[in-house]
């Protein structure tokens, strides 16, 4: 029987971790995500894995780009201004085609910004702060039992595409707790890592290995040239595509349907059950992968004649995917951070504020 | 067979057997030192019976294509993060790998900086190899942290001065720091200087195999094409200009950190 636990969500980040075989992490302390390296720098040991504590997350994800390439599965974790720094390597670990994945615990910016909530990362996670135009895979996870989970899927999908994959949480998410069940989840197989690194003897073949982030500069397999190597990196990027995952609540008979995701994605299920109660058929599509984004869904709803209203505790980033999908069909209407219930750092977007939204919008699709 | 045999056999003639012909080839320019040190490394890592386990490590620069030259483990990385990949890849594997980089001055010092004194600190147990020709090759020859006073590089076109600042000296830096326990700078510009610089990282490495702490090793390298000198002016250059500033020797060589 799976163990019960009442944990926060950074902590889960954790057993997440842990139960996806997970054994070494790179860390450097930022808030508010230190509970997650503080964890690992107490497990890791117990669990004979391995914990380092870098200079600086250019130092981690350059540590989780090395640990990686040894075919071991690696995690780093960092907030807002660390994830800024992360960049320049998670393009090099797109060339590189190394799995590995990043948890980006979402705090206020630009710049050093708060240390508290908010989810202005958006963008920056899911169309790639780095240079070059590579893609990774991003998971918002809205709970901290999904914390849990959706860091193990995360590393099926880094090693099933050999690409990192991002964990994009946020600070409500990450130092709430609610109960949760360990368990260790099993996405099915996986191809073998027989491109690590670690020295050549420890494969029968004796035969060397090198794993590079200039692929297409220098010619080797399986890349001879540069076309090569971008027409192969297009094609992982179409079956990256297919890993769409959402959920959508209330949605069939919806005629406002609320667009969010992580913490934001709880209030506004909240406020869709007050208007509910109010009988408004409202409904909500929460993304779970923000990128590859649920653009589908909102396709089929915005056909059907609904109107679209995007919460999210930005100053408008998950909006803009909401007008791809969309793609002009119906109109789509905002809230952000600026209507949080308090104008310090603390604020919140609360249900009753989106409530208010809601049938403010909902009148006017009636008349 | 006694160390003076073995390091008769490899410097005599032939190919190491840890060189590989790759299709794409090295590339280096004519009268450049790289070709050199990536033999150096096969020589020392063949000789001293550990290529099972090695993993080179390859920084951004004309150190970058080492890794397809020879017949051990390879990565290459981000600019100046050689020393984290090789830390984490050292670490991940419980020790076992033996880890050396080989970067160049501008990859280690400048843009590295932060990376190497980190691994000097936590004493990593990897091997950092430092190219230094005193300028950015790859680039066309601009100005280094290792720059000469005087030298004319595309950046310092009338000859740095003293507003540009002045050469970094990197193994004397790393002997003041505890993490490192052994530091030393060798040449490769004469078969003698060869054989020295081979000593200084055979013992690099073995500090590794011993688990004892971080090690160190620039080596000067010339680059007759950004110099603008001829491969026999380069060895000058190099016997004249680069030996007085940098001075060739073990800065430091301890058997443990107290």
């Amino acid at each position: 029987m799976a163990e019960r636990m009442l944990i926060q969500g950074n902590e889960a980040i954790g057993y997440g971790a842990v139960s996806a075989g997970c054994v070494t992490f790179f860390g450097y302390p930022i808030t508010p995500q230190n509970e997650v390296t503080e964890w690992f720098a107490r497990e890791m040991p117990k669990r004979e894995g391995v914990f380092i504590q870098p200079h600086s997350e250019s130092g981690s994800i350059n540590m989780l780009y090395g640990g990686a390439a040894t075919g071991l599965r690696c995690l780093t974790s960092t907030s807002s201004p660390g994830w800024g720094l992360m960049q320049e390597t998670m393009s090099h670990m797109a060339n590189a085609e190394l799995p590995a994945v990043i948890v980006l615990v979402q705090r206020g910016g630009p710049g050093q910004g708060t240390t508290q909530h908010a989810q202005m990362d958006y963008l920056s996670a899911t169309r790639c702060g780095g240079p070059g135009g590579y893609k990774n895979i991003v998971l918002a996870p809205a709970s901290v039992a999904e914390n849990c989970d959706f860091v193990q899927l995360a590393f099926h999908l880094a090693d099933k595409y050999r690409n990192p994959v991002v964990v994009l949480t946020d600070a409500i998410i990450g130092q709430m707790a609610e109960p949760v069940e360990i368990r260790s989840l099993d996405f099915g197989p996986l191809p073998p890592k027989d491109w690590a690194i670690g020295g050549k003897g420890r494969r029968p073949d004796r035969k060397r290995r090198f794993i590079q982030c200039g692929q297409g500069q220098i010619s080797a397999e399986p890349y001879p040239n540069y076309l090569t190597f971008i027409r192969a990196l297009d094609a992982k990027i179409r079956r990256m595509q297919s890993e769409v995952r959402f959920e959508s609540y209330l949605m069939d008979d919806a005629r406002l349907v609320v667009v969010a995701y992580g913490y934001v994605a709880r209030v506004a299920k909240e406020a869709v059950n007050l208007a509910r109660r109010e009988g408004l058929r409202v409904g909500l599509l929460r993304p779970i992968t923000v990128w590859p984004f649920p653009y589908e869904p909102l396709r089929a709803r915005a056909e059907a004649g609904a109107v679209f209203l995007a919460v999210e505790d930005s100053l408008g980033q998950l909006v803009e995917d909401v007008r791809l999908g969309v793609d002009g069909r119906a109109p789509i209407h905002f809230l952000g951070m600026l209507e949080r219930h308090d104008p310090t750092g603390a604020g919140m977007l609360l249900p009753g504020r989106l409530l208010q939204e809601i049938k403010k919008i909902y009148s006017g699709v009636k008349a | 067979m006694s160390r003076e045999e073995k390091e008769g056999r490899t410097w005599v003639s032939g190919t190491p057997p840890l060189w590989v012909r790759h299709p794409a080839g090295s590339r280096h320019c004519p009268g450049c030192h790289h070709p050199i040190i990536e033999r150096l490394i096969a020589d020392v890592v063949g000789e001293m019976g550990v290529e099972d386990d090695a993993v080179l490590v390859t920084g951004v620069g004309c150190s970058t294509r080492a890794f397809v030259v020879l017949d051990m483990d390879g990565i290459s990385t981000a600019h100046g993060r050689a020393p984290d990949v090789g830390t984490a890849i050292k670490r991940s594997l419980h020790g076992r790998p033996i880890v050396i980089t080989l970067q160049g001055d501008g990859d280690c010092i400048a843009i590295g900086a932060g990376s190497l004194l980190a691994a000097v600190g936590r004493a990593e147990r990897i091997t950092v190899i430092m190219a230094n020709n005193a300028n950015y090759g790859t680039t066309g020859g601009q100005m280094a942290p290792t720059t000469l006073m005087g030298q004319v590089t595309s950046t310092t076109p009338g000859g740095r001065d003293a507003s540009t600042g002045y050469p970094m000296h990197v193994p004397e830096l790393l002997a003041t720091l505890k993490g490192c326990v052994y530091a030393a700078r060798g040449s490769v510009h004469t078969p003698a200087n060869y054989q020295r610089t081979k000593k200084y990282l055979r013992i690099a490495v073995q500090k590794q195999i011993d688990n004892v702490g971080f090690s160190f090793v620039e080596i000067i390298s010339a680059c007759p094409p950004d110099w603008r000198l001829t491969p026999v002016e380069s060895l000058r250059f190099i016997e004249e200009r680069m030996v007085p500033e940098f001075p060739l020797g073990e800065f430091k060589n301890v058997g443990g950190i107290e």
